[in-house]
């Protein structure tokens, strides 16, 4: 028999890593922990990644199974605003659903992009359910090489 | 081409550090549905190609492993990321009434559907009640 029910938790390494989880999600390190005013909760849909080079800053939106039509990306200076909906799994008859773990419904999320960007220079592509959107930076901000004479 | 001993050493080291640290594994969210049919497993996963995805059957598991891949740019830096690695996995224990065989998987727009279905003799039938 089993001595208590808690020794089906498993093996000591189980515990060392929830632990190690806790203490990421404690200082932040596991998701960071944005500080921006406009940021989501950890776990907001759809996750977002940003780079940024001296050409243009790039945002990464991983939005599938969104029709790119039903998608709404504005600029207004360094505001970046996408809002879309995203259809849940149609319910018919005799469907029994076990796991619903998947986004769905409307989103929206507005990114504070760097001073300098272009807000006329936006170009946004979407392929295998991410959604790519460049934006320039001020061609007055890209470095210049400086010649000495 | 000879390979320097150097380079072996090497090609060793990162060998022994990829089997010390696992790769960070993100889980795909999914919907899990079943009807008379079968069972469908949906799962997001932006940014894998079909050529970086990999759905198999395996000791009665489903397993669902995929790459994604960004358009990044040379020079990048990063400035936040929600998503940290590009490995997703997840795995699923199968029931004995599922016709494995005839798995049935789409990907589109990062969106995987996994169609599962009855073997032919586990289908729901109606069974009729007479008036005596």
């Amino acid at each position: 028999m089993f001595t208590t029910l808690s020794d089906f938790g498993g093996s000591i390494f189980e515990d060392l890593r929830r632990i190690q989880r806790e203490m990421d999600d404690l200082f932040g390190f596991g998701q960071q922990l944005s500080t921006g005013i406009r940021s989501p909760q950890p776990g907001a849909f759809p996750p977002v990644n940003i780079g940024s080079t001296d050409e243009s800053v790039d945002v990464y939106l991983f939005a599938p199974g969104l029709d790119p039509k039903s998608m709404d990306i504005s600029i207004q200076q360094n505001l970046l605003t996408i809002s879309g909906k995203r259809e849940g799994v149609k319910e018919v008859e005799n469907t029994n659903f076990y796991r619903r773990e998947r986004f769905s419904g409307t989103f929206k999320r507005v990114i504070t992009l760097p001073d300098d960007v272009d807000p006329e220079n936006v170009d946004a592509t979407y392929k295998e359910g991410v959604l790519h959107v460049q934006v320039q930076r001020k061609e007055s901000s890209k470095p210049r090489l400086i010649q000495v004479k | 081409m000879a390979t320097t001993a150097k380079e072996v050493v090497r090609q060793e080291e990162q060998q022994l550090q990829t089997k010390r640290e696992p790769e960070r594994i993100m889980r795909p969210p999914v919907d899990i549905y079943e009807n008379e049919d079968g069972i469908v497993v949906v799962a997001d996963m932006p940014g894998v190609s079909k050529e970086r995805l990999n759905v198999r059957v395996e000791n009665e598991k489903l397993v669902i492993e995929g790459d994604a891949e960004l358009p990044v740019k040379e020079n990048m830096e990063p400035i936040y990321a929600d998503i940290r690695t590009t490995h997703y996995r997840r795995d699923f224990t199968l029931s004995g009434e599922l016709d494995t065989d005839k798995v049935d998987a789409v990907l589109k727009d990062g969106v995987l559907t996994i169609k599962i279905p009855k073997l032919e003799e586990h289908k729901p039938r109606k069974i009729e009640v007479k008036v005596a």
